[in-house]
């Protein structure tokens, strides 16, 4: 990066100031407006019958009870709602040969996963419609059920979808033809099977939507608990044949998203309908339980993986099969199949090996359906290729970061092709590795270790590196044919009295998406931050744009503000220049002024501009039109993807009795490019982690062999508590990409992306005594007492 | 969020017909015990006391009960406080578990109680949930129900037929199943009063702080000098009941707390204990973690902690 953004001590600088978020105090003082609080006048309340069988036909249903029931509006079917929506499939064109059978809000006559919704019930309160669902009788007939990996892929066994020849979603093979070579050539061979538990979202919000449809105005309003609101305005109004320009979404505060609220589910699209048949605005709030069987789940895998070495350590080749398995529909409109995609490509990714050989198989199986959940791919992916990496040092006898360091793609030989295809423009793996020994101490915590060892006490170091996916052009979902933007948009005005209000795309889940678009425009403008008001959220106010979701808020939504923050301040500099009879070149602003460029000597505040060009525009220079609202779109050009990277590191300690583990200290450093609010891009990173660390550990949706979830409630199903998280401490590099201005990449996912694996990587350390190995997340004390044959 | 037995029943039953509204009932505040019993036997079988809620609440939110009337108990002063009576304690049975914590009586004459508090679920599930429900519920997840056997404590009933009182030996029969008659209350709990020649230890084996134990323990040792005169000492989540394993108490009475003797009593746990069949924790392996907590606490009442 040549000329550097920001000079913290210049007035307004911003970028890479640590300001609080503007809207914190609003939600910490109980005034967040949520969709689950939200009540409209004539409002009515949805509430769903659900399959209680994995599989099985629906030979009836009888609603006429439900029906007669006092308060109850609308009791409706799956034939009611697929009168007036039409199905949508799970399909995406640049995932060749990919299937899914098409889907509509209610099942017709078969369900296909334990609390897959079945029967809608409309009332004047949830109590009400509740009780009406007590009333609803439906006869099923179960069909074979499949459940787990093995028996899906079985031949001739049973299918999730009937008519069609086997359990297959998708295939896909990366195969640069050299890795039998270079694996018959190799001194050391390392291969290990892993498996991923299924875990879920867990948001403090659950799903929420209430939707009203206006008859009289051919009107469509949807307040929804979403990332993607334009995503959303497109899918209602092209599935229920609705011109886009009546379809509204608002989605305003959020109670956490993590990528799960960008989904089509199929209560929200019922919900749609039910509000269109009965013209009242109609509410569906998923109770917790109702979350865990129908949001989306993630990270279902199975991976066969091995690594070639040289004697000295070098890595050579990787071989890879992973199998994932997805539901029983491939998730719309972003499919089920981008995880797995992204693990097969992300494999390997730090390092400078050239050999590669990776199989995805992606199966339908009848349970709910997985898709996009914070950091896709990526913690299977690294949890896979540095244990790996972990057991060839080992081998070799080399110390994890030695190995690390020997093998990583130097921080001077960029720009680097991956051998799987991805484009690297500039990464710091050597850079992250060095400050992480430091701010670990590594030599002490090592011998520690060796203390304390001989005391009986079993401490665990690990560490993991990793590339993160951020910035994603069209490559992403649109040359797929997904009707779902890659660019943004913002419309910067200067208000009459010299504010700065900003609209823009991309949406706030609580991450600070609208500060730092404030600090951003703040920055640029030359105001301070208090004078910009940033909105979001509604697709009839805001442009339309990608919205949140692979870490795109900063990298694309912060280029978009920062780029119509300029051209308006080109605009305001030049009826400054026509005022003050100058050059616009000689003019800057500088905390709400117009200055003299060279001497910062104060000339007019804008608020007089802002004066003059709406109430007295009689007094500019004739053929003068003032342009004080300026919109702009930016979509990433150059690199398809803006890669980051950095490495975690673990320090834990295994009770060897109970097979408990407690966390001691957990280490981060991270390249995200340029930081635009350091509290925020360490709140992201903690946050991330925090969430890795639960599926490392806790998290896991466990099924019976019937297909029934068996701990889908909070008591059952484990989240990362604070009595158990340990203290998180973190260190920044700094690659700014050069394809914007701004030089930012993503951060929300880099957290989540290698606290599993260096989990992973400390728990085996700690049991290297033992001659017991883990390769299975999460780790569970049941997993450490049978490694180490302790029952 | 219920209790283990309840999160348990609905997790396997998730996708049957549940909700997230109670049922619609009516509310009765009871001033006194005969009021609170009056009302329960004028409703029939169709009545539930509450107490704290901690478990009743989600349990109706659910569905998983639906009585048509809810019976408000905790204004009845008579079930409230803790006093010394004669060499026991008597605790009210509306204690609630942050009382236990920082009622000083509770403290010095009932340290088993205190030691098991802050292991009851979080804060604010402690400011309401009472000694009484937690007892009444008798889920085998839970510490008090365990600790009142460790304690050797009475019970207090007041039922139609009029007041008795049960030994916690004889009060958990099955899994939900206790001596406690429908439309009978629990009043108060005795407990002997801690003495100076008494060792106590508590602990439990959990993955998160807070949740229910994977598995716990408590006990209470009566000494003279390094020998064990009597002790008691009760598991929790191992089985359908609160668990008292008395082969094991047999190998330590009479005996010196050294490795060889601590070695003996976990090797008697086997035959008083037979965990149950588990998704998550086979039995053997919940065995093999009563084991290793039992030589723990064991060795910690050696140290005379
Ligand atoms: C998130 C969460 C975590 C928890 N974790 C734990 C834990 O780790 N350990 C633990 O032990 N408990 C735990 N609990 C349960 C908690 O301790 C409950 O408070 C307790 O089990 C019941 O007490 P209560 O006063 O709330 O009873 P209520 O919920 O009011 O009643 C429970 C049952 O007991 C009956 N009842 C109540 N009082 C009496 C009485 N005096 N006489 C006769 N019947 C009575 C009621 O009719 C009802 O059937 C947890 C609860 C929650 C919500």
């Amino acid at each position: 990066m040549s000329a550097p953004l920001t000079s913290l001590d210049r007035p307004n600088s911003y970028i890479g100031r640590s300001v609080p978020r503007p809207n914190a105090k609003r939600l910490l003082a109980g005034r967040g407006r949520y969709v689950s609080d939200l009540r409209l006048p004539r409002m009515l309340h949805a509430a769903f019958l659900r399959s209680p069988h994995a599989h099985a036909k629906i030979v009836s249903i009888n609603i006429d009870e439900a029906r007669a029931l006092e308060g109850v509006h609308l009791v409706a079917t799956g034939a009611d709602l697929a009168k007036i929506c039409t199905p949508w499939t799970g399909t995406l064109d640049h995932f060749k040969g990919m299937t899914s059978a098409p889907q509509l809000p209610l099942p017709l006559d078969r369900v296909v996963w334990a609390g897959q919704a079945v029967v809608a019930v409309v009332a004047e309160s949830r109590a009400i419609a509740e009780d009406a669902l007590e009333l609803i009788e439906v006869d099923y007939e179960d069909l074979p059920v499949v459940v787990d990996i093995d028996s899906a892929r079985e031949a001739g066994g049973p299918l999730v979808n009937p008519g069609t020849a086997n359990n297959t979603c998708f295939r896909s093979q990366l195969d640069n033809g050299t890795v039998d070579d270079a694996f018959a050539h190799a001194a050391h061979v390392v291969e290990e099977e892993f498996t991923f538990g299924r875990h879920t979202a867990v948001t403090l919000e659950p799903r929420a939507i209430v939707a009203e449809y206006d008859p009289s105005a051919g009107m469509l309003t949807v307040h929804h608990g979403t990332q993607t609101p334009y995503q959303f305005q497109d899918l209602y109004s092209r599935h229920y044949g609705i011109p886009e320009a009546r379809v509204r979404v608002i989605a305003t505060d959020i109670g956490g998203s993590f990528g799960m609220k960008l989904h089509v589910y199929h209560e929200d699209m019922a919900v749609v309908g039910l509000s269109i048949l009965l013209g009242r605005p109609v509410k569906y709030l998923a109770d917790r339980m109702e979350s865990f069987v129908s949001d989306i789940h993630a990270r279902d895998h199975r991976v066969r993986a091995r690594m070639a070495l040289d004697a000295k350590g070098e890595i050579l080749a990787m071989d890879v099969v992973d199998l994932t398995a997805i539901g029983a529909f491939s998730t719309y409109p972003r499919t089920s199949v981008v995880e797995g995609n992204q693990v097969i490509r992300l494999i390997g990714a730090p390092y400078r090996f050239r050999n590669y050989r990776a199989t995805l198989e992606v199966i339908f199986q009848n349970k709910v359906q997985t898709s996009q959940y914070r950091a896709v791919g990526h913690p299977i992916a690294c949890a896979v290729t540095e244990r790996l990496v972990d057991m060839a040092a080992s081998k070799v006898g080399l110390d994890p970061f030695v190995i690390r360091a020997q093998n990583v793609i130097a921080d001077d030989a960029y720009p680097q092709t991956s051998p799987t295809g991805y484009r690297f423009e500039a990464l710091s793996h050597q850079a992250c590795l060095k400050r992480l020994h430091e701010i670990m101490d590594y030599g002490s915590l090592r011998a520690e270790q060796a203390d304390l060892r001989k005391r009986g006490v079993y401490r665990g170091i690990g560490i993991a590196a990793f590339v993160e996916i951020t910035n994603p052009s069209p490559a992403f979902y649109g040359v797929g044919g997904a009707r779902i933007s890659s660019q943004d948009g913002a419309i910067v005005s200067l208000t009459p009295s010299g504010e700065v209000r900003c609209l823009i795309s991309v949406t706030e889940q609580g991450q600070g998406t609208e500060a730092i678009i404030s600090q951003i425009v703040a920055d640029q403008l030359g105001l301070a931050q208090e004078r910009v008001k940033v909105i979001t959220g509604d697709t009839e106010v805001t442009p339309h744009g990608g919205a949140t979701w692979a870490c795109r808020g900063a990298g694309i939504g912060g280029e978009t503000a920062l780029q119509a923050t300029r051209a308006l301040k080109r605009n305001i500099l030049e009826i400054a220049a026509l005022i003050l009879q100058e050059q616009p070149s000689a003019l800057d602003i500088v905390d709400g002024e117009v200055v003299d460029a060279a001497t910062r000597k104060q000339r007019l505040p804008i608020f007089e501009i802002a004066r003059i060009a709406y109430f007295r525009s009689d007094t500019l220079p004739p053929g003068t039109q003032a342009q004080l609202t300026v919109s702009h779109h930016f979509a990433p050009q150059g690199y398809p993807f803006a890669f980051t990277n950095g490495i975690q590191g673990c320090s834990l300690e295994v009770d060897v009795e109970t097979g408990l583990i407690k966390l001691l200290k957990h280490f981060i450093v991270e390249d995200c490019g340029r930081v635009i609010n350091p509290m925020l891009v360490d709140e992201q990173l903690r946050g991330g982690i925090v969430q890795g660390l639960g599926a490392a550990l806790f998290e896991e949706c466990r099924y019976s062999e019937t297909g029934q979830l068996m701990n889908g409630s909070l008591a059952d199903y484990l989240v990362p508590m604070p009595m158990e998280m340990p203290d998180i401490v973190i260190a920044h590099v700094e690659t700014p990409t050069a394809d914007t201005e701004l030089g930012a990449k993503g951060v929300g996912e880099a957290g989540t992306a290698a606290a599993s694996a260096s989990v992973l990587n400390a728990v085996n350390d700690a049991l290297a005594p033992f001659d017991a190995t883990i390769s299975s997340i999460p780790i569970t004390p049941a997993k450490v007492l049978k490694a180490l044959k302790r029952f | 969020m219920v209790t283990n037995l309840a999160s348990r029943l609905m997790s396997r039953g998730i996708s049957r017909k549940r909700a997230v509204k109670a049922r619609a009932f009516s509310y009765f505040r009871a001033a006194t015990i005969d009021q609170a019993l009056d009302a329960h036997a004028r409703a029939g079988d169709d009545a539930r006391f509450i107490a704290g809620g901690q478990s009743l609440v989600p349990a109706l939110s659910l569905r998983l009960q639906a009585p048509r009337l809810l019976i408000d108990i905790t204004h009845i002063d008579e079930m409230r406080g803790v006093r010394r009576e004669g060499d026991t304690l008597r605790i009210g049975a509306l204690t609630r578990h942050c009382e236990m914590l920082s009622e000083p009586l509770i403290a010095e004459f009932a340290p088993l109680l205190h030691a098991a508090a802050p292991f009851v679920a979080h804060p604010a599930i402690r400011n309401r949930g009472t000694f009484g429900g937690s007892v009444a519920l008798a889920d085998p997840a839970s510490e008090f129900p365990a600790m009142t056997l460790a304690l050797g404590a009475e019970i207090e009933i007041a039922g139609p037929a009029g007041h008795r009182r049960v030994k916690a030996d004889d009060f958990f029969i099955d899994l939900c199943e206790t001596a406690l008659q429908p439309g009978e209350l629990i009043t108060a709990i005795y407990v002997p009063l801690f003495k100076a020649d008494q060792r106590f230890a508590f602990d439990e084996l959990a993955r998160r702080r807070g949740d229910y134990a994977l598995v716990g323990c408590g006990m209470i040792a009566t000494c003279t000098g390094e020998r064990i005169d009597d002790i008691r000492i009760s598991f929790f989540s191992v089985g359908n009941t609160p668990t008292r394993v008395k082969g094991v108490e047999a190998t330590l009475i009479g005996a010196r707390l050294d490795a060889e003797r601590i070695a003996a009593a976990q090797g008697a746990l086997e035959s008083d204990l037979a965990p149950p069949e588990s998704d998550e924790v086979p039995p053997a392996m919940r065995l093999h973690l009563a084991r290793v907590l039992l030589g723990r606490l064991l060795g910690h009442l050696g140290e005379g902690a």
